[in-house]
């Protein structure tokens, strides 16, 4: 049995079906689109399995989330739904609820947050909800556990039993200023009964779509050319009696039926607690002054708590114990007598690349962490509405601020984060910019140089790298606003949800989740890119195993490479295999850098001398900071866009970009310093 | 006179909502019908956007959005 579990965003719904499947759950995707499809089974329940639709407000056809929900419903018939209505907000919860119920799949509601209502002395009559809905109403708490067995003992009934909804035909009582709504869609019902029947769409269902004017239902339907007009007539005649158009009539109609049943049920909250500490919070989170530097320090406590406190420091000790397992595994090998280029394949190829990666885990884990926390309690939200005047002028809304700022610290939870993005024009935007804000695993290059070069003008020189990639992707914002993603963006009308306490279970389940995710990307593309890479070190162009480091197939394509980049100040050959090896992961470029030169970690400040003339070493620095996301990066973008196209174009787009931008530094840098 | 004229604390009821196809259908579905009272409750640090209290909700509504929806003021 496969049940559907549908709601507004906001309204608990992943508690919900965290709290009735526990950890038997498994990720996957929608086909053709990265939205994800959740599906667990019932704790206690044979053979019930539950689908985790996306948080939607509406059954219409426009965003990805709504149309893939559509989809579900329509195709894969589920033997019931759980529709999931915020109590404290049930007005507008119920609009998808009226949509639902007219696709007459057997239905129930699960009325949310019941303990809030109670608690602000308001109420809610679930006897009189039942009668005037026609579906069963169970009142929970999804966060305390509350009415959750009732919860599935009737949905196994109304499932088991194919009750199907009651009513279908929601008329407001008294004055009947929509009666032509209504005439309208008992026409249309009426006139595409059989085409409905034929491909399977709840007549109901499709009619009212019809008189919204949904353009997918009505190719669906296959009608003939007169039903059309016949249609378009009833519409007419339906739009000069209520003297507004199809779409409006509709919502208005559903919205009366709305207002109905809460003047007979419903018992409002005049201003419930949670909204009153919501507004507290907000005198100070979104106020004029204060608004910047509390998001501010909320953003340094994260950063620091992620590099400084918990990841960092946990990254260490990964990467000593990959260090460890990887000398054993060393130890062990020698002494069977493996062959030493199977050996290193496994000690200098898998252990060294991968491991390097993978240490990275501790660090995307926390600061994903940190981005659930502010989505979940609402924070995130607050922010978009605080950022969204200056992102606006780029094309994107304020939802977008904190992905792109987390792509300080890492653009590989950054770009997961872009998940969140309600429009797909935006996340495609973000994921595109993301990689120009500078990302930790460069600061140890950035180091080094600064260092070696700029000692007097160490902050200077860094904080000039830092706004470049900034300055940068505002400018490939904007070409892209004119370009590529030319057109009217998706609508910024976004709820602001009270604050709540996220919860924990549900934060380590998505971290879980995630972090499974990476390690399986980690075991496959970037498994695949250090083998690669590791081959190419190994071996000289006939296939046999080098010793020296600077014959392999490597150094060669790195002098290929070094021709290209000579323009930009660095002809050295041994500087472009080192970015090539940063692509594994950035901080490599200094590893690589001392293998191919044999400096050591003391030494190699003096290599670079030879290797750099300040402008040289700046405009590398340039390079550094824009060329190709590393592969860890890479895998992110190829996950979330969905499309290798896409992930290519973003690799060429950011080296071609980096390449423009160092040879402008360097050629112009050369006339004024001769 | 739209809701984008209307003040911080004041509110009013729609009167119409305008707008390109999707925004106006997701003004609509976000509960932004006719005779709906709407209140101003706070604008954005930068003057842009605005939130609104209705049906009992919190929205946040773009300024150039807020001018597509007509609206009459009452005493709230």
């Amino acid at each position: 049995m496969i049940l559907a579990l549908a709601g507004n965003q906001n309204s608990g719904k992943t508690t919900l079906f965290n709290q009735l499947t526990g950890s038997n759950q498994r990720v996957g995707n929608f086909p053709g689109v990265t939205v994800d499809q959740k599906i667990g089974n019932i704790t206690g329940q044979k053979d019930m399995s539950i689908v985790d639709l996306p948080g939607i407000y509406s059954l219409s056809p426009y965003t990805n989330e709504e149309i893939v929900t559509r989809n579900f419903l329509l195709k894969q018939k589920p033997d019931g739904i759980i529709n999931i209505v915020d109590a404290t907000n049930i007005e507008r919860n119920l609009y998808l609820t009226l949509q639902l119920i007219e696709l007459k799949i057997p239905m129930i509601l699960a009325l949310n947050m019941m303990d809030e209502v109670q608690a602000n002395n308001g109420s809610i009559d679930i006897i009189a909800l039942r009668e005037a809905l026609g579906i069963p109403v169970i009142p929970i708490s999804a966060a305390k556990k509350q009415g959750l067995s009732e919860l599935v003992e009737q949905v196994l009934n109304t499932a088991l039993h194919k009750t199907k909804p009651e009513r279908i035909d929601f008329c407001p009582a008294g004055e009947d200023p929509t009666g032509a709504v209504h005439r309208a869609i008992h026409a249309v019902t009426h006139l595409i009964e059989d085409h409905a029947e034929n491909q399977g769409i709840p007549a109901r269902f499709a009619a009212t779509k019809l008189v919204e004017g949904d353009e997918p239902i009505l190719d669906a339907l296959k009608l003939a050319q007169n039903e059309i007009e016949t249609i378009e007539h009833a519409v007419c005649e339906m739009e000069t009696e209520t003297g507004t158009d199809r779409e409006a009539a509709l919502a208005d109609m559903r919205y009366q039926f709305i207002e109905d049943i809460c003047k007979k049920c419903v018992v409002k909250i005049k201003e419930s607690r949670e909204y009153q500490r919501s507004v507290r919070i907000d005198s100070v989170l979104t106020h004029k002054i204060w608004a910047f530097p509390a998001f501010l320090g909320i953003m340094l406590m994260i950063f620091w708590l992620t590099f400084g406190v918990i990841g960092a420091p946990l990254s260490g000790m990964m990467e000593w114990g990959i260090d460890e397992l990887s000398g054993a595994v060393d130890d062990g090998l020698t002494a069977y007598g493996l062959n030493p280029t199977i050996k290193s394949l496994v000690i200098d190829g898998i252990f060294a690349g991968v491991g390097a990666v993978l240490s990275f885990i501790p660090i995307i884990v926390t600061l994903f962490f940190f981005l659930s926390l502010l989505e979940d309690s609402g924070y995130m939200a607050r922010v978009a509405f605080v950022m969204d005047k200056p992102l606006r002028k780029l094309g994107l809304s304020g939802r977008s601020f904190v992905p792109m700022l987390m792509g300080f610290g890492c653009s590989v939870p950054a770009i997961m984060a872009t998940r969140t993005l309600a429009s797909e024009r935006d996340r495609k935007m973000t994921i595109f910019l993301t990689p120009f804000m500078s990302c930790s695993a460069k600061v140890p290059i950035y180091a080094l140089f600064t260092v070696a070069f700029f000692e007097r003008f160490q902050v200077l020189v860094m904080i000039s790298l830092y706004l470049i990639g900034i300055v940068l992707a505002i400018l490939s914002g904007l070409l892209m606003k004119k370009t590529v993603f030319k057109g009217a963006p998706v609508p910024f009308v976004m709820e602001l949800p009270n604050y709540r306490f996220p919860s924990l279970k549900t934060t380590f389940l998505l971290l879980w989740d995630k972090a499974k995710d990476f390690v399986q990307r980690a075991c496959t593309i970037i498994f695949l890119a250090t083998v690669v890479i590791w081959f190419l070190q190994s071996f000289d162009l006939r296939l046999n195993h080098v010793t020296d480091s600077t014959e392999s197939m490597l150094a060669v394509i790195g002098r290929g490479i070094s021709i290209v980049l000579a323009p930009l100040g660095f002809a050295d050959w041994r500087v472009s295999t080192s970015l090539i090896t940063g692509f594994i992961a950035k901080e490599a470029v200094i590893s690589t850098l001392a293998v191919l030169t044999g400096a050591g970690a003391m030494e190699l400040k003096d290599t670079l001398y030879s290797l750099f003339t300040p402008l040289a070493a700046f405009s590398f620095l340039v390079f550094t900071l824009l060329y190709t996301p590393c592969v860890a990066a890479v895998a992110a973008v190829r996950r979330e866009l969905g499309s290798l196209k896409g992930t290519a174009v973003i690799i060429l787009y950011q080296t071609a970009f980096a390449w423009l931008a160092a040879l402008i530094i360097y050629q112009i840098g050369r006339l004024f310093l001769g | 006179m739209t809701l984008k004229d209307l003040s911080v604390g004041k509110s009013g009821r729609v009167i119409s909502v305008g707008g390109e196809k999707v925004l106006r259908r997701r003004l609509l579905e976000m509960g932004i019908t006719p005779r709906t009272v709407i209140s101003v409750k706070k604008v954005a640090p930068m003057g842009d956007p605005v939130e609104l209290l209705l049906r009992g909700y919190v929205l946040t509504l773009r300024l150039e959005d807020a001018e597509k929806i007509e609206i009459e003021e009452v005493s709230s």
